[in-house]
């Protein structure tokens, strides 16, 4: 399979990227900092990406979506990247769509895809309880009780928790706590008794909450996918994601690149562009370099998971442990040839640093994914 | 490996092909490359390694197989991009070696198909796909080596021919090649860069000499050449005089793609982990952390540069540009087969610093790659035009 895009990808690139300039550019991530927005993005931007088929990017038609693909959903998380818009593009239509397209009974499917399409539901996945990402260690225990089950534990880096309609929550249903069988997805309502959700504002501006709950009632009906087995499918939720968020890495690092060819070819000192100066072409030609190799694996692990490879969780890896490495170079070797300038607040080049940061630690830092790729490949 | 998925054309072309290796290709050749010592090189004085060796380039070439893409007319194949990919996916699958390693095929072929009069095309283009007459490059001399346009090897015309003084060094298997392709400074007066012209001419014409220099390898793969008083036929001038530099920078963009692309140490790419199997135990490297991770960068790198190939070529062949990115592939490729000849020797501990005979040849690949970064354009010189050419920064003060 070609690792160029095809006619229709390239136009949902261009339209992808057009939109998001024009309404979820970087100026509006300062907006919605700086007046401590409370639901942390704009839903008017939301609801016009739903317009634009985004939010439906992996719904199926018949629910309402656009079901353009991986390729897209990763197109269109370059395009957030280049912005650095803020959006419950992640949670929503990759992750939870992801999760409920897959895994939801028909009724769950008929209840909640349709809303996700039109952006009207948000939703969010409580996986993580620990620091550092570990899919399959889950100490959150979800007991029978009723016709149903009593769930508590504790969840961090919960996107979009603090505004979500619903979660979708991992919990254990038996097995030890870092046993890969035994884990369980539920949909859990957050206004349910005993579900206590604290947000908490990120280095990125973004938002992810810490969740308490304390023998949530849940229904039979609320498990998503198989009792006892719904780590196959959190991986594969997962796995978009990652994939998603190398993309956007990709689209964030490429865009601190031309702002920082930009301020090379326009910066004077000692009587010349500082672009002139080797040490600084030689840095930038090499970054130049690190961004091919960036975009090989992002494309390559999108058109993986869009034909369901065997393979496509080893390009997920390889695309997040790769991009994770480009992005932080790209964004850090930004604020250094940037000098002053690059560590003032008024300059956007700290924004893509810090979104770096958090887009490199979600779900697996490059460290975490090095170390699945190494198992891939028998190391 | 992954079975392709092909429109019907391009199947019944696979099937073809596969059959023909099937029953083409000795077993012999069947082998990966232990070395540079099993490549085929061709030429006038070349002494086959083996019947296996001979059988596989003369049946080869007979298809026009050693230069799939170039025309029938001109020896090759006449084989579409697509075509091409599915006999190199083929010859791979069974691990055939290439049946010819030649800097004709890689360089001046192209070269000469763009460039090159129709008498040039016909009279030195067959004979590279046969593997029958082997080239040098006459570029670098004492004084030019990056800055390779200030060079000043002379050819003065007298009458039908060109007087040809000065010297060449580093110049690859000259002492071994039939014929040099040459630059040449043809107008003193000129401004450098326009004062170059791209000569052939016979290695046994009067006047030339070589003298070999020995690598750090123990290998003698390059020489010095002397040029004195060489008289050329101005017939072999390709192009037109002063135009050189255009066509020799033309041809440095396919020399640097062939050594990008290259795995000097004629090996597949996952044999890291094996080599690692095989001096530390199984699971033996998660004993040593750093190495490990160093492993592990690597194979990420290497991966993604594949991929990178790969990418480059579909959009070739999508029409799109890639020119000045051969410079990227070359810095790339050749950045990475050095370090992972540095991880291969951390591997091999102590018993990669064997030095004689086949206990040599792990030391002695790792040292000739340390050439990769030089011979070519060196990596800062590519570095240098993909930040002029490609990031259009400004020319250094
Ligand atoms: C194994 C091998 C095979 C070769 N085969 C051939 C051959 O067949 N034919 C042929 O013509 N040549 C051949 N060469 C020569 C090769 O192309 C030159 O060695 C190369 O171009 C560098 O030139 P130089 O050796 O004069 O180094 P120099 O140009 O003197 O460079 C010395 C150092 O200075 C750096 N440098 C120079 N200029 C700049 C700059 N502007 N900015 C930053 N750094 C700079 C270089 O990167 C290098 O690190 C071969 C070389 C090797 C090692």
């Amino acid at each position: 399979m070609a690792l160029v895009l095809t006619e229709e990808q390239r136009m949902i690139r261009s339209s992808a990227e057009g939109f998001l300039a024009a309404h979820g550019p970087v100026s509006q991530l300062r907006h919605l900092r700086d007046s401590r927005d409370p639901t942390g993005f704009s839903t008017g931007l939301w609801r016009g990406m739903a317009e634009m088929g985004f939010a439906g990017v992996l719904v199926p038609k018949a629910h309402g979506g656009t079901a353009l693909g991986m390729v897209a959903a990763g197109l269109v998380s370059e395009a957030i990247g280049r912005n650095l818009t803020l959006s419950p593009f992640l949670g929503t239509a990759v992750l939870a769509a992801t999760l409920v397209g897959r895994g939801g009974s028909a009724e769950q499917q008929k209840a909640l895809l349709p809303p996700i399409a039109a952006g009207t539901a948000i939703l969010a996945l409580a996986c993580d309880e620990a620091p550092r990402h570990a899919p399959a260690h889950i100490a959150t225990r979800a007991e029978p009780s009723g016709n149903g089950f009593r769930i508590s534990g504790a969840k961090t880096h919960v996107l979009d928790g603090h505004v979500a309609d619903r979660l979708i929550v991992a919990a254990r249903t038996r097995g030890c706590d870092c046993d890969p069988d035994g884990i369980t997805l539920f949909l859990v309502d957050p206004k349910a008794p005993g579900v206590e959700v604290r947000r908490r504002p990120m280095v990125d501006s973004r938002n992810a909450a810490e969740l308490r709950l304390e023998g949530v009632q849940v229904d039979g009906a609320d498990v998503i996918g198989e009792l006892h087995a719904g780590l196959p499918l959190l991986e594969a939720a997962l796995d978009a994601a990652r994939a998603c968020l190398a993309a956007e890495m990709l689209g964030a690092a490429a865009r601190s690149f031309e702002i920082t060819l930009d301020y090379l070819q326009t910066r004077e000192q000692f009587g010349r562009p500082i672009g002139s100066f080797q040490a600084l072409q030689h840095r930038a030609a090499h970054l130049f370099c690190e961004l091919e190799l960036a975009r090989s694996v992002v494309i390559r692990a999108l058109r993986a998971l869009e034909a369901g490879e065997d393979r496509a969780p080893f390009y997920a890896s390889l695309a997040k442990a790769k991009t994770g490495e480009v992005a932080r170079l790209a964004t850090s070797e930004g604020v250094q040839m940037l000098g002053g300038i690059g560590m003032t607040d008024d300059h956007d080049m700290g924004f893509f640093l810090k979104r770096a940061r958090a887009a490199g630690e979600t779900f697996g830092d490059s460290a975490f994914h090095g170390a699945r790729v190494a198992q891939f490949l028998n190391i | 490996m992954e079975e392709p998925v092909d429109d019907a054309g391009l199947a019944a072309f696979r099937a073809e092909v596969r059959a023909w290796l099937a029953a083409n290709c000795p077993d012999e050749m069947r082998a990966p490359l232990r070395g540079d010592q099993d490549l085929c090189w061709g030429g006038r004085r070349w002494v086959f390694a083996s019947d296996a060796q001979r059988i596989w380039l003369e049946r080869m070439a007979a298809r026009g197989w050693t230069v799939p893409e170039w025309p029938k007319a001109y020896g090759g194949g006449g084989l579409s991009r697509a075509e091409a990919g599915v006999l190199a996916a083929e010859m791979r699958r069974i691990r055939a070696r290439p049946p010819l390693s030649s800097f004709g095929i890689w360089m001046l072929g192209p070269a000469l198909l763009k460039y090159g009069s129709e008498a040039q095309k016909r009279a030195h283009l067959p004979p590279i796909a046969r593997g029958e007459i082997r080239w040098c490059q006459g570029y670098s001399e004492p004084g030019a080596g990056s800055d390779l346009a200030s060079l000043r090897t002379s050819a003065v015309l007298e009458g039908d021919h060109y007087v040809v003084n000065g010297s060449k060094v580093w110049t690859s298997y000259a002492d071994k090649a039939d014929w040099i392709f040459c630059l040449v400074r043809t107008d003193p007066a000129a401004p450098k860069h326009q004062g170059i012209s791209f000569l052939l001419f016979d290695m046994e014409s009067e006047g030339v000499s070589t003298s070999p220099i020995q690598l750090i390898s123990g290998a003698s793969p390059f020489c010095q050449t002397f040029f004195d008083n060489v008289r050329v036929p101005r017939e072999n001038l390709v192009g037109a005089p002063g135009q050189g530099w255009e066509i020799a920078k033309y041809l440095l963009t396919h020399e640097r793609e062939m050594i990008g692309g290259m795995d000097f140490s004629g090996e597949g790419r996952d044999s890291l982990a094996q080599l690692a199997k095989k001096a530390l135990g199984e699971g033996g490297l998660r004993a040593e952390p750093l190495l490990c991770a160093r492993v592990v960068a690597h194979e990420i790198d290497a991966i993604a540069f594949g991929l990178t190939m790969e990418r480059v070529k579909d959009e070739a062949r999508a029409g799109e540009g890639v020119g000045a990115l051969s410079s990227m592939l070359k810095y790339v490729g050749t950045e990475l087969n050095k370090q992972r000849n540095e991880i291969r020797m951390s591997l091999g501990g102590t018993d990669a610093l064997g030095w004689e005979g086949r206990e040599g040849d792990q030391a002695r690949a790792w040292l000739r790659s340390r050439a990769n970064s030089i011979e070519g354009g060196t990596s800062e010189i590519q570095l240098n035009i993909i930040a002029r050419q490609v990031l259009r920064l400004p020319a250094a003060g």
